[in-house]
């Protein structure tokens, strides 16, 4: 059970009066000085992108960038000011309150930064909670409940309560209790971001892990470049409420749009994360190569060894087709530039 | 200890409710002396009222078979309970011409039923030593002779009387301003401030001049003097403002419920004939304030040792 | 950037401090410009006459007035229903039921610690022989609470869901809690007749804002994030009311019944002056025949009163969620089975008295003998040192400099809406023709409140540093706080005389408790690291105290100014019993004497109107700068 998502031209102003800015030439104001005019502060701004079926988007920003509001937006925690959304080819902002809430009921879920747990709720209610809302009987949600415990590894703490547990196993149960509804969409705004690094680190790859066995949509709201870089297939950079590039990680480090993702991706080691597709070239007329060639798709890094060891240049191809080759002359920059580079 | 009424009210409720609104005065009152026997008493706070209550009292309990409610309320409270239906009968009352024309001549609820024998005097009153110490101090005239004696922290340089037990309507300020005396009323604003204060100043031996009034149970333990005042002529304090002579005596009497007198019971009579005098109630009051008894203890006390004077008060023929 | 805000800021300082020099500067000239001889209040202003004529309307339409047919008079049969119910459930368990009830709902709520506290104390009212008469006050206070509660959190829930509903209560909440009850208590009695009914109203009146006060703000402090969560996974308004804000928000509702309890206690008193059965009538007929020790013993069984249920009430609040669950059950039902087993024991009262009459009467007796040149001295250094004056320079500020200083000064302190109601305010007191007595008694808060602060702050310090006296210190603030002020009248009259210093010293008594605790829990707030820090940094403890503690708990202080500006205001009408005169003495006197109604009324809005005043002016400090 996947889902897709759509949003074209979304916006969202905070302020008095907010409708009288989209449309108008106070759209086109620049952030300060449209709440020096109007005094609204417009925290989404023509935003579009889709996201496929299965996909981990990551929409990233720094803070104040939009994101927050962004996710909100799709189930209308806020209303947005306008624009449209679809959620599954259904028009979100069409739907009256009973079909919202069932959308938020059966469809989507979504996993908070400070968690929003219930600290009067044992862990296993808290994770129940989403089903009992829709009136599920209580041994079917504490057997479902339970299920969700054991998928994020909190077995045997069913019954104590969350303010005895420590933050990464809250966030866990907050985890659970948007798994418990077996949503096809899964929204995550900075769910990580109050957690100790290595607890983090622990939790993406839960996240990762997750993915992989119930293979749901996920949109993951970030402002850590690295956690971004990790979990997304593709990733979409907010800035002032604007997105600036979407993008795969590959396309982002290797060909940022402008100076403000290139200024956010200048410290990613970027043999981590370009492919031998960024630094080959043509193949000279004649040129002979190592027998092994590799595919256009190998991260630069784990071609290292191969190519300092070859005394020939490497071929790269896609499928059977040679489509440059690589040697040590062109990987060393890679190791050590932070130079914008551009594909062959 | 309060009665335990939820059934019948109820039932009450239910019953209003079918009928329609509910006025202030349905359901609530215990029924009036005469149906079941139950008799409401105001219950004004002094205690030479609740001497005069505890006797009558014991003796519609004891000699004449009612149950007697008591309701301890402030005077113009227990007016208003005469049209709410939840007071019988005041026992003590001081003057209050203003409740008089309000309740007995337009809302014509109340009734007078006579006096109880004794005189309410209200005046000045200096502590018996500083009589002794200047004897011309009991007349007015000498009073702003001493007026540097009863300066305090509340009299902006002057002598200060204390005055203002606010259930009483007072001429103190014009008596002062119209005698032409150095003085300001400093206003205690209540009965427990001013006795606490005399009796300091008996004990202390400290200068006072305060209103008061007799009959009351601290004459049994202290000794006040009067100021002599220009005497009252009938007519003198028409005009709040101009008065300028003493406060005349008060012929305390009882006030009663229309209802309550319209059903002339017994109860209704024995409370008409109790009359009795300043020193009856004094004795009651002493054995209620200084020797630690109970209302039904004192009254049974004095009951027991003044037949004579109770006797005439039960109606003939119970 | 750096550089010009360095200079800006203090820039802005040296201006506002000119400001203020200037403002002062102005306000004394005008002062000596325009300064009367203040012409005393006329008895006879025209509010007095509305107010006397709205009572006659009520008066004349009680019963002929639909609103009072449908709407009053079954409010009153319904409160009935309910005193009588809860007493007869009070009564029906007995005394050996009913202590064993009291120690069980402790057990249950707060542990059995506090059961312990609940069964002795209850004891005790039958040792001291009081027994039916802590009961009924009991019943009565039980009955307002109840109310309190069924009306309150629903409306305290609503102000916090409803923004313009929460202004709107303001306002009308802020009359409720600071008008005296002396004002409205004898017309209150011809609507809802003399006893328990309009007794238990009196109370209600008195107690419901602190239940929707605190409701609000418990419903308000839920947190958003978990709001946000539920909503998220499709909960339906209510759903979210009752799952998620009433449950999390449960621990300060706890509070607001408990802040209930202890203002529906201090009621008990007052409300036995319409014959409401009880400890009051104890305290008011002791108080008749000036016998303190008598009124000590009812004062007594109050204050155990309220301890236990105080015990009770914040051991429920503060319970943690993690010791609930079926074990809690098990001891409900164990509790249950007890107190019906002791209920249905032949268990009589017959206890041996235990009173305190006799030596508190020889105590008082001995201290106002001995202690009284001492006193008086006190008493007059203070009302000629500090009293006097500031009353002669407030009477004699001509009412419209007074409303214009409070303007400007207002908007300085707290910005130009606080100021502006401020200065409505005072224009108010002007125009209800009671601004001699108003000053006066102004004057008098004013010192009362410096007093309280001034003692508050130095006691709440102490107990903040050592946890020896602020262990030795809670039982004397509990007494202080729920202690009838009845009861230590008289002596302080007998000391201090009937006088407007023995108006301050009542309102002394009752206000700095709470100045006490709020000081010793902002102290104690005051977040270790830093306290660590400075310590590190090497300060000495005064230091510490002076240049970090003291203003990190600046929240603190002034929430405790506030507080004490609203108890010492509700002392006002004590004071006019104790010689205070003044507004407190208008209300009294308008209590008792039905042609002085009008003027009573009056002077309670004026008292309204003062704590408006002195709210409104320090609120300012509150939101305008730094931390809470």
């Amino acid at each position: 059970m996947t889902s897709t998502i759509t949003v074209e031209h979304l916006w969202k102003v905070f302020g008095p009066k907010p409708e009288r800015v989209v449309g108008t030439e106070l759209a086109s104001l620049p952030r300060a000085e449209l709440r020096e005019r109007t005094g609204c502060l417009a925290a989404v701004r023509d935003v579009s992108f889709a996201v496929e079926a299965g996909e981990v988007f990551v929409v990233m920003g720094l803070s104040g960038s939009g994101k927050s509001t962004l996710v909100r937006c799709l189930t209308r925690l806020i209303e947005p000011t306008s624009g449209e959304i679809s959620i599954d080819g259904e028009a979100v902002r069409a739907m009256n309150a009973r079909r919202l809430r069932d959308l938020r009921r059966h469809r989507v879920a979504m996993v908070f930064q400070h968690f929003g747990l219930l600290p009067h709720r044992s862990v296993l209610d808290n994770v129940g909670y989403g089903l009992e809302i829709q009136g599920i009987g209580r041994a079917e949600r504490h057997r479902r409940a339970g299920e969700m415990l054991t998928l994020v590894g909190l077995d045997g703490h069913e019954n104590q309560y969350p303010e005895q547990l420590s933050g990464g196993m809250q966030q866990r149960v907050g985890l659970a209790r948007a798994l418990a509804i077996d949503p096809a969409l899964l929204l995550f705004d900075e769910p990580f971001s109050a957690l100790d690094p290595l607890i983090r680190r622990d939790m993406q790859t839960e996240v990762r892990r997750l993915h992989a066995e119930v293979g749901k949509t996920l949109v993951f709201i970030t402002h850590d470049l690295a956690e971004a870089l990790t979990l997304g297939d593709r990733i979409a950079v907010l800035r002032d409420g604007e997105l600036v590039q979407v993008g795969t990680p590959e396309d982002l480090v290797g060909a940022p749009a402008d100076d403000y993702v290139a200024d956010f991706v200048r410290d990613v080691p970027r043999s981590d994360v370009l492919t031998l597709r960024w630094i080959m070239r043509d193949p000279l007329a004649g040129e002979t190569c190592e027998d092994q060639p590799l595919p256009a798709t190998t991260v630069i890094r784990d071609a290292v060894p191969r190519i300092l060891r070859a005394k020939l240049p490497v071929q790269v191809v896609e499928g059977d087709r040679v489509v440059g080759v690589v040697d040590a002359d062109r990987l060393l920059p890679a190791l050590i530039s932070h130079h914008r580079q551009v594909p062959a | 200890m309060m009665r335990l009424r939820t059934v019948a009210s109820a039932a009450l409720i239910l019953t209003l409710a079918a009928c329609g609104g509910a006025t202030s005065d349905a359901g609530e009152s215990t029924p009036s002396a005469g149906a079941k026997g139950t008799v409401n008493l105001a219950v004004n706070p002094w205690v030479g009222y609740e001497s005069d209550a505890a006797v009558v009292t014991y003796l519609l309990e004891k000699k004449l078979g009612y149950t007697v409610e008591k309701k301890e309320l402030k005077e113009e409270i227990s007016w208003q309970g005469f049209e709410t239906g939840e007071v019988d009968a005041i026992l003590e009352n001081w003057g209050h011409a203003d409740l008089k024309k309000t309740y007995i001549e337009q809302k014509k609820v109340a009734v007078e039923a006579g006096s109880t024998g004794n005189t309410g005097i209200i005046g000045w009153y200096v502590p018996q030593w500083m009589v002794d110490q200047y004897p011309d101090i009991t007349d007015y005239k000498n009073l702003n002779k001493y007026a540097s004696l009863f300066k305090t922290s509340e009299s902006k340089g002057k002598g200060q009387l204390l005055g203002g037990d606010p259930s009483y309507v007072t001429n103190d300020v014009a008596l002062i301003n119209n005698l032409k005396l150095d003085y300001t009323v400093v206003f205690s604003g209540s009965e427990a401030a001013i006795i606490k204060a005399a009796q300091q100043a008996g004990a202390q031996k400290k200068p006072l001049l305060f209103y008061f009034y007799e009959p009351q149970w601290l004459f049994a333990q202290e000794k006040f003097v009067r100021i002599k005042l220009p005497p009252y002529t009938a007519g003198c304090d028409a005009d709040p403002k101009k008065v300028a002579c003493d406060y005349p005596d008060y012929d305390l009497d009882k006030i009663v419920s229309k209802k309550f007198a319209d059903a002339n019971s017994t109860a209704y009579q024995l409370i008409k004939n109790f009359k009795w005098t300043n020193d009856d109630q004094n004795l009651v009051s002493d054995y209620l304030t200084n020797q630690g008894m109970s209302a039904d203890q004192a009254a049974e006390k004095w009951v027991n040792e003044h037949e004579a004077t109770w006797k005439p008060w039960i109606p003939a023929g119970s | 950037m750096v550089a010009v805000a360095g200079e800006t800021a203090p820039r802005r300082v040296t201006r506002r401090r000119v400001l203020w020099v200037l403002l002062v500067v102005a306000a004394v000239g005008a002062y000596l410009g325009f300064r009367t001889a203040g012409a005393a209040d006329s008895d006879d202003a025209a509010a007095f006459r509305f107010f006397t004529g709205v009572r006659n309307w009520v008066d004349d339409n009680r019963d002929t007035s639909p609103l009072f047919l449908y709407g009053v008079n079954y409010l009153r049969l319904g409160v009935r229903l309910l005193v009588d119910a809860v007493q007869a459930g009070l009564y029906g368990l007995g005394f050996a039921g009913l202590v064993a009830a009291a120690g069980a709902v402790a057990l249950v709520l707060a542990g059995w610690r506090t059961a312990l506290v609940a069964v002795g104390g209850f004891l005790a009212f039958g040792f001291l022989g009081l027994w039916a008469e802590s009961v009924d006050t009991l019943v009565l206070t039980v009955s307002a609470v109840l109310l309190a509660v069924l009306t309150g959190v629903p409306i305290g829930v609503l102000a916090a869901r409803v923004n313009w509903v929460s202004a709107t209560l303001r306002p009308v909440l802020d009359v409720m809690q600071i008008m005296p009850t002396f004002a409205y208590l004898a017309p209150m009695t011809l609507l809802f007749l003399i006893g328990e009914p309009a007794a238990v109203i009196a109370t209600l009146i008195y107690a419901v804002p602190a239940t929707i006060r605190i409701t609000e703000l418990g419903l308000r402090e839920v947190s958003p994030t978990s709001v946000e969560a539920a909503t998220a996974l499709g909960s339906t308004g209510r759903q979210l009311l009752t799952k998620v804000r009433l449950p999390m928000a449960r621990p300060t509702i706890v509070l607001a019944v408990n802040q209930t309890i202890m203002m529906a206690l201090s009621m008990v008193v007052i409300t036995a002056l319409i014959d409401a059965p009880g400890l009051g009538q104890n305290i008011i007929r002791a108080l008749e025949r000036v016998n303190v020790g008598v009124a000590f013993d009812a004062g007594l069984a109050i204050v155990i009163m309220a301890v236990v249920l105080d015990r009770i009430t914040t051991g429920a609040a503060r319970r943690r969620p993690a010791t609930r669950g079926r074990s809690r059950w098990v001891v409900a039902g164990g509790a249950l089975v007890a107190v019906v087993v002791v209920a249905l024991l032949p268990i009589g009262q017959d206890l041996p008295r235990l009173s305190f009459a006799g030596p508190v009467n020889d105590l008082t007796g001995w201290i106002e003998l001995h202690w009284y040149d001492a006193t008086e001295w006190i008493k007059n250094v203070v009302s000629a040192g500090l009293l006097d004056p500031l009353e002669s320079v407030l009477t004699s500020t001509p009412w419209w400099l007074f409303v214009l200083l409070v303007a400007a000064f207002g908007t300085l302190v707290s910005g130009v809406r606080s100021a502006a109601v401020a200065a409505l305010a005072a224009a108010g007191i002007a125009g209800l023709g009671l601004w001699q007595h108003a000053m006066q008694t102004l004057a008098t808060v004013l010192v009362t409140i410096v007093l309280t602060m001034a003692v508050g702050i130095v006691l709440g310090v102490w107990s903040a540093r050592h946890d020896w006296f602020a262990a030795g210190l809670r039982p004397v603030l509990d007494a202080a706080q729920t202690m009838p002020s009845f009861v230590y009248l008289l002596p302080a009259v007998a000391l201090f005389g009937a006088s407007r210093f023995t108006a301050i010293m009542a309102g002394f008594v009752y206000a700095f408790p709470p100045v006490v605790r709020l000081v010793d829990r902002g102290l104690r707030d005051v977040p270790a690291t830093v306290v660590e820090a400075a310590v590190s940094a090497g300060s000495t403890p005064r230091q510490l105290l002076w240049k970090v503690q003291l203003p990190m708990a600046r929240g603190g202080l002034l929430l405790a100014a506030n507080q004490g500006i609203v108890l010492v205001l509700a002392m006002v009408v004590l004071g006019g019993l104790v010689g205070a005169g003044a507004l407190g003495y208008d209300v009294v006197a308008g209590f008792s004497q039905r042609e002085d109604f009008g003027q009573g009324l009056a002077a309670g809005f004026a008292i309204v109107l003062l704590g408006i005043l002195l709210d409104r002016l320090t609120q300012g400090f509150h939101h305008a700068k730094g931390p809470r």
